[in-house]
């Protein structure tokens, strides 16, 4: 049972990473796409955001229900952060809501887009910094010691700032390959094709700096990666599809596209599961959190994931059919505007 | 500010923000299907529009409403992680399920806000039903999880560990039902009453406007449907407190003494010091029968507890006379509508009625606040109800004042443009309704 939750988290953090970073990057973007970009990214992102940001609910669900003591850890450790993220998350909802539904467009919609730009650089930097903090394992076992030692030092230092302008490059990064797709016309698919080569570039040097400045902070994390065969296979993986990807941008296959940078992404998230596993948080004194000593009775496990299952029966046809209304029907150009 | 008193502010500012979000999403998509059922069968423009314009509102509200419930869920852990720690193991569910129907009303919501011209009518309409349906049982189960705080069952609790987890009787624990009830006719009332007195304002300034008249019918209908029926559940909701936990009941009639024969107080100012309330209004013998249902039995006072273990009795106490206050008012000018409706047709019309309703535009979100402030303070100083105090569960983090301030601003903030918001568009809607009548 423990293993079918485990696989659902991961699932959950990876929609959360496909779907709603490629929303958090489509606010990114926006700073480099210029005022068509904008019309093309409000409509895109309006009938599917709710939805996105809904796996993040389901990990934290999942989270306090089958694993309270890693909920709790990190909710205490990482407080500021986190509480950066939340205020990121409030204000990108908020402006963006306000930006599509106004529809008296005066001076006030600078300042909803502006707050929208903002929050959606802020928001996947700070998640990217938890993530971080959490890899690095630099938390404390107890709370003797200063403030900053206990609350702050674990999440502030450059690993994860730089894990941070990781996960932020992967999210500008996937909304222009998705992106791509709902552009219509030369000039903009052009655009976002330019910022997709752009952003994969700084990606892939970010990523390598991860690796970098984790050997510095005493984390071996490319000797954990080639010691687990699963991530070897990620990696491998993840370079082979580069050339795939290239081509089908060039080819306009916008379908294909987006399941490959899909499965890149996959690559990344279970690299990361599997040099992780079974830990979920590393403690400095060594009483780590692991998946099997910090999960709930069997009873609470065996309840989840029956609400789960039921969940996800329900849930995929219907998600299914919102993409299949709103997404897939790439050449249908009615304005779904209208239908307010 | 010491951090324990941060955390509690900081909570009650989170859900007093939240909850009116919830309410509005619970209940918005229903007008919004009978407005668009209307349409279907009449085929009256008007029922279109309408349909149209709530559903704006929904969209509008729907996005706050998820954000700060974000906010909520992550607060639990950064604000009482002891709680969690505990707690996520066994209230976890109701959450989990709650998550499954958040998710088929966003889907919903999608399809029916945007695929008006994509998706066949039938389609359309049924995933506004979809909406309304999850959104009540997402209210349904988060007030399970709450409803555990205040009757707590599912475990065993041995050496301060939870133990023998049964997370089934945990969620239909005994106080689930009626609040799970009480909370959902009040979203209802809460919700529908605003908009009625939104539409009655509309009215007053545009004489006999088709939009705003069926609008406030609509509204209206529902939010008397809900306000009869609200102090109903309301007594039933009593008896259960006087049940299963006599100190918040007392709290809240300020009973400071254990009395036979005890009698209902109204109003007045609960002096704690010298264990006494004065200026109040008593009636003899009806607490007794309001809350065990005769006249001379016994009713438990505060000073069955040590007064370490009393909630804040002024608090509770104001909050439930606002409440019951304003679900009486409800009740009332529900009464007057069926009145009206059935036998004076003509004063629907008049302004002093359509004043009336400006007037208790926001009278079921006060009873809302104050009644969750009624849940919440008088079952203090327990977070888990005689298991575990709320003071030995907040966060080891100092500080908390300035996510405190932090939250709260924000919260105002977004408060007054959300208003804003809303009257630009209903504003707007008006203007473009205008330029329809004309051409028409
Ligand atoms: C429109 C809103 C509304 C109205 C008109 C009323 N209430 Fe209420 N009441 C609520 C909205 C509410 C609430 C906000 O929804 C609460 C908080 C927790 C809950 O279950 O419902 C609540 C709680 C609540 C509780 C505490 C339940 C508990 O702690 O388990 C009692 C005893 C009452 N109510 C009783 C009444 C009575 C006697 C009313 C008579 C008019 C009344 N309420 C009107
Ligand atoms: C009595 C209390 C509550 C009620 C009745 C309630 C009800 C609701 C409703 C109806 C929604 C949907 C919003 C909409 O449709 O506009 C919602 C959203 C949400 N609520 Fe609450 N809620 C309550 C308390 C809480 C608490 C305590 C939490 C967290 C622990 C919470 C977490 C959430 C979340 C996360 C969302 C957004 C869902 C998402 O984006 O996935 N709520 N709530
Ligand atoms: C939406 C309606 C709700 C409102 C308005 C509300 C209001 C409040 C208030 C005023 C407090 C502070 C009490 C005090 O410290 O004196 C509080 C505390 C708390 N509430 Fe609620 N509450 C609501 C629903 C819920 C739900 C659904 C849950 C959980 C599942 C919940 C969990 C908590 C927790 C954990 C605390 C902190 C501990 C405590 O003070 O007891 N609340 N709430």
């Amino acid at each position: 049972m423990i293993e079918i939750l485990i696989f659902v988290l991961g699932i959950a953090v990876l929609l959360y990473v496909l779907l709603g970073g490629a929303d958090f990057g489509a606010g990114i973007i926006e700073l480099f796409s210029g005022k068509k970009g904008i019309d093309i990214i409000s409509k895109a992102v309006a009938p599917v955001w709710e939805a996105n940001h809904i796996w993040l609910i389901l990990a934290i669900v999942i989270l306090f229900n089958g694993f309270p003591l890693i909920f709790t850890t990190i909710t205490t450790y990482l407080h500021i952060p986190l509480f950066i993220v939340l205020l990121g998350i409030v204000f990108r909802g908020a402006a963006f809501t306000f930006r599509y539904y106004d529809t008296i467009k005066d001076n006030s919609h600078k300042y909803y887009t502006q707050s929208f730009r903002i929050s959606s650089l802020i928001t996947p930097f700070f998640l990217g910094v938890n993530l971080g903090a959490i890899i690095l394992g630099k938390l404390p076992a107890n709370f003797d010691g200063t403030f900053y030692d206990i609350f702050v030092s674990p999440w502030f230092n450059f690993f994860t700032f730089t894990t941070g302008i990781f996960l932020t490059l992967l999210c500008g990064w996937l909304a222009a390959i998705y992106l791509i797709g709902e552009a219509h016309e030369e000039e903009s698919y052009l655009i976002f094709a330019k910022i997709s080569r752009t952003f994969f570039i700084l990606l892939i040097l970010s990523g390598l700096g991860v690796f970098v400045i984790a050997e510095m902070y005493g984390l071996h994390l490319f000797s954990r990666f080639i010691h687990s065969w699963i991530g070897i296979a990620s990696i491998v993986v993840a370079t082979l599809i580069i050339p795939f990807l290239w081509k089908n941008i060039k080819r306009r296959n916008c379908i294909q596209t987006r399941l490959l940078a899909g499965i890149q992404t996959a690559c990344i998230i279970t690299g990361w599961f599997a040099v992780q596993f079974p830990v979920m948080i590393f403690i400095t004194d060594g009483s780590h959190l692991t998946v099997w000593n910090s999960k709930a009775p069997d009873r609470t496990i065996d309840l989840l994931v029956y609400a789960l299952i039921v969940g996800i029966l329900l849930i995929l046809p219907a998600f299914a059919y919102l993409f299949k209304v709103f997404k897939f029907e790439v050449n249908r150009n009615d304005d779904i505007s209208q239908s307010l | 500010m010491d951090d324990f008193l941060a955390a509690r502010l900081q909570m009650t500012v989170s859900f007093v923000f939240h909850i009116v979000f919830a309410c509005i999403g619970m209940t918005m998509p229903w007008l919004m299907f009978v407005a668009e059922l209307k349409w279907i069968k009449t085929g009256q423009k008007v029922y279109l529009n309408l349909a149209k314009a709530w559903a704006r509102g929904v969209a509008i509200f729907f996005a706050i409403g998820a954000v700060s419930g974000t906010v909520l869920s992550f607060e639990l852990g950064m604000l009482w992680p002891k709680f969690m720690e505990h707690a996520g193991a066994i209230i976890g569910m109701p959450f989990s399920w709650e998550g499954t129907a958040f998710f088929l009303e966003a889907i919903a919501l999608g399809i029916f806000l945007y695929g008006r011209n994509r998706v066949n009518k039938r389609i359309h309409l049924a995933s506004g039903l979809v909406v309304g349906i999850a959104g009540v049982l997402s209210g349904i189960f988060v007030v399970a999880a709450n409803s555990w705080m205040n009757s707590p069952a599912g475990f065993d609790w041995v050496n301060g560990q939870a133990i023998n987890i049964d997370p089934v009787r945990a969620m239909f624990n005994k106080s689930w039902f009626h609040q799970a009830l009480h909370m959902t006719i009040a979203a209802f009332a809460s919700t529908s009453f605003a908009v009625a007195g939104i539409h009655a304002y509309m009215l007053l300034r545009h004489k006999g406007n088709d939009f705003h008249r069926q609008a406030l019918r609509i509204a209206l209908g529902i939010g008397t449907v809900a306000a009869i029926l609200q102090p109903f559940s309301g007594d039933f909701s009593a008896k259960k407190v006087a049940e299963l936990q006599p100190i918040k009941l007392a709290a809240m009639e300020s009973l400071f003494k254990t009395a036979q024969s005890a009698s209902l107080v109204i109003g007045g100012i609960p002096n704690v010091k010298e264990e006494k309330i004065e200026y109040a209004l008593h009636i003899p013998k009806l607490l007794s029968f309001l809350a065990h249902g005769d006249f001379n039995a016994e009713v438990e006072g505060l000073d069955k507890t040590s007064k370490e273990n009393w909630p804040p009795v002024a608090i509770v106490h104001f909050a439930f006379q606002i409440m019951v206050f304003m679900g009486m008012l409800m009740m009332g000018a529900g009464i007057l509508f069926l009145i009206f409706k059935f036998r004076w047709k003509e004063n629907l019309d008049k302004r002093w009625w359509l004043k009336t309703l400006v007037l208790l535009t926001p009278a079921g979100f006060i009873a809302v606040e104050a009644g969750w402030i009624v849940t919440e303070v008088g079952r203090q100083p327990w977070i888990i109800y005689g298991i575990m105090k709320t003071r030995d569960t907040v966060t080891p983090m100092p500080g908390i004042q300035f996510s405190l301030y932090t939250i709260t601003l924000i919260y105002i903030l977004l408060t007054f443009l959300v208003f804003w918001l809303m009257r630009r568009q209903i504003l707007a809607i008006h203007m473009d309704h205008q330029n329809f009548n004309t051409h028409d």
